[in-house]
């Protein structure tokens, strides 16, 4: 292949256009085509706000999961993290709303601080590390509930708090653009966030650069897991109930936001608010489905949610694997 | 199966024959650990469950429930040697059954549905196989699309609707039963003798476990590395095709939405709790079919003692961070 330099460089910056902000570009298309072909109720109202609240959660836990794979790691328990945090917060709802999230909280961070330490202390595996922490923490969370489902009093302030509005969007949606937006500052203006990179690029180099490697570590998985609790009691304000079934899967979609949003799963290299986008880009193709099939004409089965986020995370990695082939060309070259 | 290369010493005389000692204990410990336990559970319903000790519980109960697990597991640990990790397994499940189940409906005849059923997952695992060896995708990331994929496929295959049919030849992959034993549990010991063999005796198990201990050094050396994990992933995915036509087959219906729903964390922990590290190179089938049915064996012992589910399940988490602490002392 004879390439100029130019035009090489040229190729270098649209690729990394691309892989930083093709989430961001696919979901502004979106956007645009959703609000061209279902008009306003699309990017208004009533749609805007259901689906900000949905995503509220996710983006709380996508949070986590960017940190945690920033620094090469990963955690599968969130989603039965999220369900113990849901379970604990109805059990604490008659108190109120923030000691019902309050709890949520910490039993979050408890699990959170069991990963940390297994994974940062003991140096154990974190991908079987978190698979036993999940089914840890869903055993805990059905326990709690009673083998049933757990539900909150209907007139608590702690369900009241899922439809709390402010600007039009759910107060939850604006709280989790908050972190993610606190999360942004953090890892590009802090040496904790320039330490998660460091680990995640090259765990011994940052070792013996003197790096606190296992506080870290330690740091960011006890934020996935506070994070987890947090989502699961946004969840249960939003429902009013969890049950056997509640979070589970989140793990997985989380993981595929954050990829989607241009975070590499060996760690080293990330985007926090990639990662929002992916979350929003992915809850969004959900929505236009349903959407297509309120309009008539040609039904799209659920089904195929699934199938076209799978093509999607498909098409992200296919990309990914180009660009960074083409970085690795260009540093040999 | 010891695989450990010993490099030459050049420490002083007495500190490795103490290390040597210390770490044989922590070996045995990791290597017979699961056995160990499973034997303890053995004699423990022994002892106080009646009726344990009969074929019936044995193997209509206990072995069956087990060797569903075991043989995705067998597949699984193929996939962990070559360091892989195969999340998809549940989704082809539920795509095999739902192909196997359509084309016995379609009137095309058992054999032809075991075929096409075994086709359909042969060709998911190609399709993991061919995004891990040829655009080098991490093994996560490559067999997560399929499982987010996978099940929407299945479903959509039949609109989600339940597919029951009745057919005693294809049916007995999962009702039949060999000289007495349930076919399941036949399967799984087959099965186990074929792959302890194949990574024993074998070429492609020397390359498999070369594979997976050191790509860079194998692909050096001359052994074609991406057939090798090709090899793999295809074979974990047509084992879990197998599973999902006993499995089918028990229920008389295929059910995309249930079937092998989990099985993954299911398979990966009866490898982990084996004393097999994620991290490639190793492979102890005896020691995975051992630990799904030791997992299985926990479960239904503290249940039946009146333990609920829910524990029983943390319980396993438990026996699994026990199995990594095993690990880590011989590393």
């Amino acid at each position: 292949m004879i390439n100029t330099f130019a035009e090489r460089t040229a190729h270098w910056r649209l690729g990394q256009v691309l892989q930083r902000q093709g989430a961001l570009l696919a979901l502004i298309a979106l956007i645009v085509l959703g609000t061209m072909r279902y008009g306003e109720r699309f990017a208004t109202g009533y749609n805007l706000s259901s689906v900000a609240g949905d995503d509220a959660k996710y983006i709380f836990v996508a949070l986590g999961m960017c940190f945690v794979i920033m620094t090469g790691g990963i955690d599968l328990s969130v989603g039965s993290v999220a369900a113990l945090g849901g379970v604990v917060a109805i059990k604490f709802s008659d108190a109120g709303l923030v000691p019902a999230f309050a709890a949520a909280l910490a039993a979050g961070a408890a699990v959170g601080l069991l990963n940390g330490i297994l994974v940062a202390r003991y140096k154990l595996a974190p991908f079987l590390v978190t698979l036993a922490t999940l089914l840890m923490a869903r055993g805990a969370a059905l326990q709690l509930a009673g083998a049933k489902s757990a539900v909150a009093s209907a007139t608590s302030s702690f369900q009241g708090f899922a439809n709390a509005d402010l600007f039009g969007l759910p107060v939850a949606f604006w709280l989790a653009l908050l972190l993610v937006v606190a999360g942004a500052i953090v890892l590009h203006y802090t040496s904790f966030g320039r330490t998660v990179l460091a680990c995640g690029g090259n765990e011994d180099a940052a070792a013996l650069m003197g790096l606190p490697v296992a506080r870290t570590k330690l740091a960011v998985y006890l934020l996935s897991g506070s994070l987890a609790g947090l989502a699961g009691a946004l969840l249960g304000s939003q429902t009013g109930s969890i049950d056997a079934a509640a979070g589970k899967g989140w793990e997985l979609t989380a993981i595929a936001a954050v990829v989607v949003g241009g975070t590499l799963l060996t760690g080293g290299i990330g985007s926090v608010l990639g990662s929002l986008v992916g979350v929003l880009l992915l809850q969004l193709l959900f929505n236009l489905i349903v959407f297509e099939n309120s309009r008539g004409g040609i039904q799209i089965s659920s089904y195929w949610e699934s199938v076209v986020r799978g093509a999607f995370l498909l098409a992200v990695v296919l990309l990914q694997v180009r660009l960074t082939r083409g970085d690795k060309a260009q540093s040999s070259a | 199966m010891p695989e450990t290369t010993t490099a030459p010493s050049l420490a002083p005389p007495s500190t490795p024959t103490r290390r040597r000692t210390t770490s044989n204990g922590a070996a045995l410990a990791q290597k017979y650990g699961a056995g160990a336990l499973l034997v303890g559970l053995c004699v423990y319903n022994a002892v106080f469950t009646p009726n344990f000790l009969t074929a019936q519980t044995l193997l209509d109960v206990q072995l069956r429930q087990a060797a569903p697990v075991a043989i995705v597991a067998l597949g699984m640990a193929l996939v962990i040697a070559v360091a892989g990790i195969d999340l998809s397994v549940g989704s082809v499940m539920a795509i095999a059954g739902q192909v196997g189940a359509l084309t016995l409906l379609s009137g095309a005849g058992p054999v032809a549905a075991i075929f096409a059923a075994l086709l359909a997952a042969a060709v998911c695992g190609a399709f993991n196989g061919a995004l891990i060896v040829r655009y080098s995708v991490q093994p996560i990331i490559a067999t997560l699309i399929l499982f987010v994929a996978g099940r929407g496929i299945a479903q959509m295959l039949t609109g989600g609707q339940l597919q029951g049919f009745s057919d005693p030849t294809f049916q007995f992959i999962g009702l039949g039963r060999f000289l007495g034993i349930p076919f399941p549990v036949v399967l799984m010991v087959v099965i186990g003798a074929v792959l302890w063999f194949v990574v024993r005796y074998t070429g492609y198990g020397r390359t498999l476990l070369a594979t997976g201990g050191n790509e860079s050094a194998a692909r050096l050396s001359g052994i074609r590395v991406g057939r090798v994990k090709l090899v793999a992933y295809v074979t974990c995915s047509t084992l879990a095709g197998l599973v999902s036509l006993a499995v089918i087959s028990i229920t008389s219906a295929s059910d995309a939405n249930n079937v092998g729903l989990g099985i993954e964390l299911d398979a990966i922990a009866a490898v982990a709790v084996s004393g097999t590290p994620l991290s490639g190179g190793r492979i102890s089938v005896i020691g995975t079919v051992v630990g799904a049915v030791m997992l299985r064996l926990l479960q239904n012992t503290l249940i039946a003692r009146g333990v609920s589910r829910e524990v029983a399940q943390m319980v396993t988490g438990a026996v699994i961070v026990l199995a990594l602490f095993l690990q880590r002392r011989t590393h």
